[in-house]
């Protein structure tokens, strides 16, 4: 499919056409076929520019301000700051689609989703932004709200960008995996539809992101990557199958189980006594290590809930922040539960709202304004699975 | 186009998902029991029923088109009961209630150019951002970038062989959106930006870029009788961020913005805590459309892992086991003073004790 563009519908691009060789999925060729097929020039126009750009090793694209009727956000808007080079690329704007929680798909709705954006839009889409979104990218802006009806109708709504609530993130979650302790898809979904109004309407000081992984392995990243940390989580006993647990050990033999489950413990809680495989749970930190090892044979607790981590943030500006523990344990079942956890998610936006300086997230707010303070006006009791050891210095005052 | 809509908006949040759930994991919501891997790319669910669910996993361009995704609408259509998913690392998951088609899917998914793998312990796909295909920050690409690595790393996606899996990630500006991983590649900006005081006063709000900056080093100042504002270059850390707030501030540089190699970062909680990921190397050019430089240290460094790793270890851990020092000499990476932490918090870094290994 190498060196379509020459003579045809697109321009040479002899960089990019360096991206087409290689065992990997070419996008370049993936946009060539596209453009070729469809023939819209704005393809046509990107490539261009794109090709400028690995040429001048430099970026033209600039912001502005494109939207939808009632939203504030979930278009990103880029206006060609060359456009008089390449007219054709001067609108490419981007439409941020939430997906369904888990990224699960049917093949029906997403070919919905290709037929309206080929027909609105470049038909060039991201799957997924680093946040989560289904990124419909390459749209002219006389064409947004249209476009944005059509899929809205199929039940597909605007994500967030800048100073919002952003779209969420779920694991594959029960759907698909034994170690989930709580319906990460469930919580997700009722979690972003009440946040709605701050994903629509940039009101805060800075992005704020929910991320719900099912189990401590943390697939979405979540102590990472978002403001607030939701990881299943349980509280009793790690399940033994002693049957399976004989069976794993005739198949892959006792090396293994010495050295890549019982050496590997981070608390040291396994041991063997005889056939049998015994677990100190009070040692257990719930690093998941072992079941992730011999997943026929352990298995979470039955008393299962989530863990609550607040504050992770990327590089800018104070350092890659990670999540710290707040809420060791409660429960993600009923309708309750999930109030009780949106209430406590609204008072610590609002706390950040009152707190935050301009492009502040709130794990940097936290550490500007104090723990003590956060704990307090959040309402939330300090406990002992907020800390990694007490503070090694004598400089506080206590009440009196 | 009319311009009457019809249509009334109906903020519905996320899509609906149990739509989007194949039959199988529907019947199966919460109730399965354990899983393992036939082979790489494949994933075998067991439920507690017995009911037995294939995943088959393959890598994708993430950039991708309608033609494309319709192809893999195809796929699922006539293997896997109409689903799909994808993961965090853009790959994408076809669930198969049939392990006879598990073979011929991935022949059509290979004859297509997906490759099958990025399961276990293997190198998964690249975590990335947009670059100069939608950015409006970036000093480097994303998706080019993305491809010259796997292209680089491919047969480790497609095979189980490394220690324990391998998260990688890439990011075009310091913000670092491609996220922490067990190596990432990111900007590095080496010079103050430069002020285009031309347009500054008309295009920024002057206190919202002053205030960006983490170590005050921006001030209002006049230029030929218009306000603007100038850096103080000393005490500049080339960060970055005052040029998302203000395109005047022009901190990319096709030379001066540079790429850097970060390793072990982690993010499950597995054995050992999460942890950020420390800076290895830096002044790596930006050389599109390939860039052997960086490539070529990504892949020195992933492979003395893979060879020096013990089972289970993520990148952290085997750094963790064999020291700092060992680390840069297995990789040949040469140690500079720049990887000694001079910002917030910078003493929890240094080595607070008498190990040392000789």
């Amino acid at each position: 499919m190498s060196n379509t563009g020459n003579g045809q519908f697109l321009h040479e691009t002899p960089m990019l056409d360096q991206l087409e060789s290689g065992p990997w999925p070419s996008f370049i060729s993936g946009f060539k076929e596209l453009a070729e097929r469809t023939q819209k020039p704005m393809l046509r126009g990107v490539m261009d520019q794109l090709e400028y750009s690995y040429k001048t090793r430099l970026g033209y694209w600039k912001g502005g301000v494109v939207g939808v009727n009632g939203y504030g956000a979930g278009i990103i808007s880029r206006y060609s700051m060359i456009s008089d080079k390449y007219p054709e690329a001067t609108e490419f704007h981007t439409m941020r689609i939430q997906p369904a929680p888990g990224f699960h798909y049917s093949a029906a709705s997403l070919r919905k989703v290709c037929d309206i954006w080929e027909k609105y839009g470049s038909g060039i889409i991201s799957m997924h932004g680093q946040t989560g979104n289904l990124q419909l990218q390459g749209i002219e802006e006389k064409h947004v709200q249209a476009c944005f009806d059509d899929l809205n109708q199929e039940g597909w709504d605007l994500g967030g960008a800048g100073a919002t609530v952003r779209t969420g993130m779920a694991c594959v979650g029960p759907a698909r995996c034994e170690q989930s302790c709580y319906d990460t898809l469930e919580t997700h979904q009722r979690v972003l539809k009440h946040f709605t109004d701050f994903v629509h309407r940039p009101e805060l000081p800075y992005k704020m992101k929910f991320k719900f992984s099912g189990c401590p392995n943390d697939c979405m990243n979540s102590i990472q990557r978002s403001d607030i940390s939701v990881i299943g989580i349980w509280k009793d006993d790690i399940q033994i199958d002693q049957a399976e647990y004989k069976k794993w050990v005739n198949q892959w033999g006792k090396d293994r189980l010495i050295n890549e489950v019982i050496t590997l413990c981070p608390t040291k809680a396994i041991s063997t006594k005889g056939d049998e495989l015994l677990i100190e749970n009070k040692d257990c930190v719930r690093c998941m290590h072992c079941l992730n090892v011999m997943p026929e044979v352990l298995s979470p607790g039955k008393e299962r809930g989530v863990a609550i981590l607040i504050g992770g943030k990327g590089h800018l500006k104070v350092g890659n922040m990670l999540g710290s523990m707040m809420i060791p344990f409660t429960k993600m079942e009923t309708d309750e539960d999930i109030d009780k956890f949106t209430d406590l998610s609204s008072r610590i936006i609002e706390w950040w709202c009152d707190n935050g300086l301009d492009h502040e997230r709130v794990g940097e707010t936290i550490e500007r304004v104090g723990i003590y303070q956060f704990l307090e006006d959040i309402g939330l009791e300090p406990n002992i699975d907020m800390i990694s050891h007490p503070r090694d210095n004598p400089f506080f005052k206590a009440a009196y | 186009m009319s311009n009457t809509r019809t249509w009334e908006t109906k903020e519905s949040g996320p899509h609906t998902y149990k739509d989007m759930l194949h039959p199988l994991m529907l019947k199966n919501y919460g109730k399965w029991k354990y899983h393992d891997r036939p082979r790489p790319g494949v994933l075998r669910h067991v439920a507690q029923s017995g009911e037995e669910l294939y995943t088959v996993r393959c890598g994708s361009h993430r950039q991708v088109t309608v033609d494309i995704v319709r192809r893999l609408c195809d796929l699922a259509d006539k293997y896997a009961e109409g689903f799909l998913r994808f993961t965090i690392r853009n790959n994408i998951e076809f669930m198969l209630a049939k392990k006879e088609n598990v073979d011929t899917l991935i022949k059509e998914l290979e004859a297509l150019g997906h490759p099958v793998g990025g399961t276990g312990n293997s190198i998964s796909s690249v975590a990335h951002t947009q670059g100069w295909l939608h950015c409006d920050i970036p000093a480097t690409d994303a998706s080019g970038v993305v491809k010259s690595m796997m292209d680089n790393l491919f047969d480790d996606y497609t095979k189980e062989e490394m220690p324990n899996r391998v998260r990688l990630s890439t990011s075009c500006c310091e913000i670092n959106c491609g996220g922490q991983a067990d190596l990432a590649v990111v900007v590095q900006h080496t010079r103050p930006p430069r002020i285009n005081h031309d347009i500054l006063a008309g295009i920024c709000e002057m206190p919202k870029a002053v205030a960006r900056c983490p170590v005050a080093a921006i001030r209002p100042t006049a230029v030929n009788g218009k306000p603007s504002l100038m850096v103080v270059e000393d005490k500049c850390i080339c960060c970055g961020a005052c040029f998302g707030a203000c395109p005047a501030m022009e901190i990319n540089h096709p030379d001066y913005s540079q790429l850097a190699i970060w390793v072990g970062g982690k993010n499950s909680n597995t054995r050992s805590k999460p942890t950020n990921m420390k800076l290895v190397m830096h002044g790596l050019p930006n050389n599109p459309p390939r860039w052997p430089e960086v490539n070529s240290a990504v892949k020195k460094i992933l492979m003395a892992y893979k060879k020096g790793g013990k089972p289970w270890e993520r990148m952290s851990e085997w750094i963790d086991r064999i020291g700092w020092k060992r680390f840069f000499e297995e990789t040949e990476i040469p140690f500079d003073k720049y990887l000694i932490d001079s910002y917030r918090h910078a003493r929890t870094s240094l080595n607070q004790s008498a190990h040392v290994r000789f």
